[in-house]
């Protein structure tokens, strides 16, 4: 792109230039408002008319706000959000249409040409203003002082640990990850049906059903403030199968992590960690709804397709002695995501 | 009589001021400063005007919401809820969307607007990459640009999150387990977010914080030198007559830009108050507050985030490696971590490799016409293919269900588009820019085609061509086809090997890369060449050699 002085001349056959003239702006074309009185009235109304349905737009969004109190349903707070935004609307439609068109319309259409200059600043500037810095560093005799720079920089360099020492200590709680190995069950605690926390009796789990479950702890626990995070350890899907369909579960040699075909697993994906709740009668897959990740239940939930690569966590359960599934013991592995230390 | 009196107060206004400030050099220097005009330099004043407009609307919603994760029993509106346990950040954001009024109007606006304002950038961001906006000097501003790009990703994640509901909760638990996934101190960063473990109960208000005080504010400072730098530089303009890196060819914000981009403002906020008044945005009262149990499919996240989430949907489980005792899960850190670091390394670097390979140290004001950087051009449209496949199986779940297809399948069907995809977009969008400009060429050389069949004597029938106007032939051989970078032999004269010989060679290889395939523009000699020999467009080249002169004559 440059800006060539060639001229262009092709009444010579042959001529050898390089490259083609700027032929310099196009010819200026005048608009009608520009000669037509008329035309320049009609634009200067269009303008007004688009300012007063700017005026229109607000007070109709006034007395929207008047006429149309929210009842506290979905449908009545929709209307008035309808009304209220569409007057508002109005509002600055009308105000930027009208400024958009004045300039369009009334204001020079004339473009004009401003020369640019180049970012450098010139050699002479850049000569004083590095005397200028060396000046500066001579007076303050950063270079010669070398105990002086290093104690400065030092002082800088620490500082901010005064900030950041306090912040650190603090931001993270009690920095203990090993919680990530725990969760609320433990041995003989009874299985509860989420959100209401009634217990689950064996007898209640029909094949196939699946059931969304939490550890039976007290109505205050689950009401408490700390609820939420155990629960987002503890949630459990459990799911009777067919006995003669179970491949495999998780049990090591001589237990049994299962009761007659129930399986209980971390609800918790162990891709990033999303609950992972629909489950296919038919394949016994369970997928996780965010990033699909499929386990297949008959098969100690192991991955049969997607980004996970671990298979979900069992829960180890059996019966009590009056028919309600209880866990046998916590997980015996963390839960979730996985993490650098996990096997640690 | 008015006018005088008007005309006196505001002399005496301006005077007083400028005694104080010495603003007559600002009105002076800026008053009148030229503009070039484009509709495709709005896309960044939308961009602007959106984060107005969320600084406005997030004002309003501030007021009235309670970053707190304290358990409370919602009372009131909506019914469904009424009663429930839930945290006071989800009560409020109830309570703001039915009983204040206007409240659930600039909840929506402010959402609407963030949607947009991402929208802008990335269209910006198209607009400066592929007319080579970026190159000297203004590497820097794309820069600043490409931060702000992330600043965006960050204030609409952050923002995002607060009203504590079931799916946003479900979206940082996912931020948790990507998290935890990074090698060595993983755990300690989500203590480090969290508070604790997850959810734990300082999330919330510390989002808050960062979502209106700390990212808003940053946004705020690098908007200021962004637009700093455009005062700076000038604006560049778009090739055409009179047009040259030594001048800006508009018109004067004073008055014209003062209407035009203070209208413009109006505009993209009406626009957003009609999209907030009309189109019903994150119900989260039909899901919910936050509960780690529950989840429904086909949830998807804010658009500018659906590449992060596909990026982790593709990624087989396979990768996860434990190694001495130790878990590496690469099935989470590459997709969620390295792919989005390249996307953004590329965007970072890509103004100085081709300032590199093109060994070009001059200041660029005038835009390229995509078409005449057919690599840059390809390699734009390959990286917007990698980012719009990544989106797509962001939604691979909807597309199973809206067209009946197996989710296996078209997991499978991104994964391989995602490494054939951006190659082959590259390929062809070169090849269509290389046919554009040998297009170019040929109107230059020959005219448009008028449909115009004459027959001679003789019996030949030619089609007439009719020649291009001085302006639009201006506008088809303005460019320069930079060449491939020459570099001296290994050794020098005396057979000694040259230091640094490597690099050059390296560098020379990928200049190969991006100007081996170029298309020159026509020169002056060319045209008058056609001419001369030109048979068939004979009769219009007598036509033209009058227009031609007397355009030479301006």
């Amino acid at each position: 792109m440059s800006d060539n002085q060639h001229s262009t001349d092709l009444t010579t056959p042959g001529a050898s230039q390089e490259v083609f003239a700027d032929p310099g702006m196009p010819e200026h074309k005048h608009r009608r408002a520009d000669h037509e009185p008329a035309a320049d009235k009609r634009a200067e109304l269009q303008v007004v008319v688009l300012f007063v349905i700017s005026i229109l737009g607000t007070i109709g969004s006034l007395i929207a706000y008047f006429a149309f109190r929210p009842d506290g349903t979905t449908d009545g707070t929709r209307f008035s959000t309808l009304t209220l935004g569409l007057g508002m609307a109005f509002a600055l439609l009308g105000i930027g249409l009208a400024a958009v068109h004045w300039a369009k319309t009334l204001m020079s259409d004339t473009e004009v040409s401003e020369e640019r200059h180049a970012q450098r600043s010139p050699d002479e500037v850049r000569e004083v203003a590095v005397q200028k810095l060396q000046d500066g560093v001579k007076d303050s005799g950063i270079g010669r002082r070398g105990v002086l720079k290093g104690a400065a920089l030092s002082a800088l360099a620490l500082f901010p640990l005064t900030i950041a020492v306090p912040l650190v200590s603090s931001v993270g709680n009690d920095w203990n990850v090993g919680k990530f190995r725990h969760t609320r069950w433990e041995k003989g605690m009874r299985l509860a049906t989420d959100p209401t926390g009634r217990p689950i009796k064996a007898a209640d789990v029909t094949i196939g059903s699946v059931f969304h479950v939490i550890p039976d702890v007290s109505e205050e626990e689950r009401t408490s403030h700390e609820w939420i995070t155990e629960k987002a350890k503890a949630v459990v899907l459990l799911i009777r199968l067919d006995p003669r369909d179970i491949e495999s579960d998780q049990s090591p040699k001589g237990q049994t992590w299962s009761h007659e075909g129930i399986v209980a697993f971390s609800k918790i994906c162990t891709h990033v960690g999303c609950p992972v709740a629909l489950y296919e009668q038919q394949t016994h897959h369970l997928l996780c709804p965010c990033h699909q990740s499929t386990f297949d239940v008959a098969n100690g939930a192991k991955v049969v397709f997607g980004p996970a690569h671990r298979p979900l966590p069992q829960l180890p359960i059996t019966v009590d002695d009056e028919g309600y599934l209880v866990a046998q013991d916590d997980f015996d592995q963390p839960v979730g995501p996985s993490y650098w230390e996990r096997l640690k | 009589m008015t006018t005088t009196t008007t005309e006196r107060a505001a002399a005496g206004a301006a005077d007083y001021l400028d005694q104080r400030t010495g603003i007559g050099h600002a009105v002076k220097e800026f008053a009148r400063k030229t503009f070039p005009d484009h509709w495709s330099f709005l896309l960044g004043e939308i961009a602007l005007y959106s984060f107005v407009v969320l600084i406005l609307s997030g004002f309003f919603l501030t007021m009235f919401f309670v970053p707190s994760m304290a358990l409370v029993t919602h009372h009131g509106a909506p019914n469904t809820m009424d009663g429930v346990l839930m945290s006071e950040a989800f009560s409020s954001t109830l309570h703001t969307s039915f009983e204040v009024r206007g409240g659930l109007l600039m909840r929506q606006i402010h959402h609407w607007a963030a949607l947009l304002f991402m929208a802008a950038i990335v269209t910006h961001m198209m607009r400066v990459f592929f007319t080579g906006a970026f190159r000297k000097p203004r590497e820097l501003n794309w820069l600043v640009g490409t931060l702000l790009l992330i600043l965006g990703l960050g204030a609409g994640f952050t923002g995002y999150s607060l009203p504590d509901d079931v799916l946003s909760g479900n979206g940082l638990r996912i931020t948790d387990g990507v998290v935890k996934s990074i090698p060595i101190i993983g755990s300690y960063m989500s203590y480090f977010i969290f508070g604790g473990e997850f959810p734990g109960d300082d999330i919330i208000p510390r989002l808050f914080t960062l979502h209106i005080l700390v990212v808003p504010g940053i946004i705020l400072a690098l908007v200021g030198v962004h637009l700093l730098m455009v005062v700076l530089h000038k604006h560049t303009q778009y090739p055409g007559g009179g047009r040259t890196d030594k001048n800006v060819v508009g018109f004067p914000l004073f008055p014209v830009y003062v209407a035009k981009a203070g209208g413009f403002f109006f505009v993209v906020f009406g626009v957003i108050a009609l999209m907030g008044a009309t189109m019903a945005i994150n119900n989260v009262w039909n899901y919910g507050p936050f509960d780690p149990s529950p989840v429904s499919a086909g949830a998807q996240p804010d658009w500018y985030m659906l590449f992060l989430e596909g990026s982790l949907r593709l990624m087989p489980g396979q990768t996860e490696y434990v190694i001495g005792g130790f878990t590496l899960s690469l099935n989470i850190l590459i997709p969620a971590v390295i792919i989005p670091g390249l996307l953004f390394t590329f965007l970072f670097v890509y103004p100085f490799i081709e300032a590199a390979v093109t060994k070009d140290k001059n200041e660029h004001h005038v835009l390229d016409r995509p078409r005449n950087v057919p690599v840059r051009t390809g390699l734009g449209v390959a990286f917007l293919t990698a980012f719009i496949i990544l989106a797509l199986a962001g939604s691979n779940d909807l597309i199973a269900t809206h067209f009946s297809l197996s989710i296996n399948s078209i997991t499978w069907a991104f994964r391989i588009l995602f490494f054939v995809g951006p190659w082959f977009a590259f390929w062809v969008t070169k090849r269509i820019c290389l046919g554009l400009q040998r297009k170019d060429r040929e109107l230059v050389l020959h005219g448009h085609e008028t449909g115009r069949i004459v027959r001679f004597a003789n019996g030949e029938y030619i089609e007439v061509h009719r020649p291009l106007d001085e302006q639009e032939r201006w506008l088809r051989v303005n460019y320069t086809a930079h060449r491939p970078l020459e570099i001296e032999p290994a050794t020098d004269s005396r057979g000694v090997r040259r230091k640094g010989y490597k690099n050059e060679r390296r560098l020379a290889r990928l200049s190969r890369f991006f100007y081996e395939d170029r298309v020159e523009p026509v020169t002056p000699a060319e045209l008058a060449a056609a001419h001369a020999h030109g048979d068939h467009d004979e009769l219009g080249s007598s036509e033209s050699h009058g227009e031609i002169t007397s355009g030479t004559q301006h």
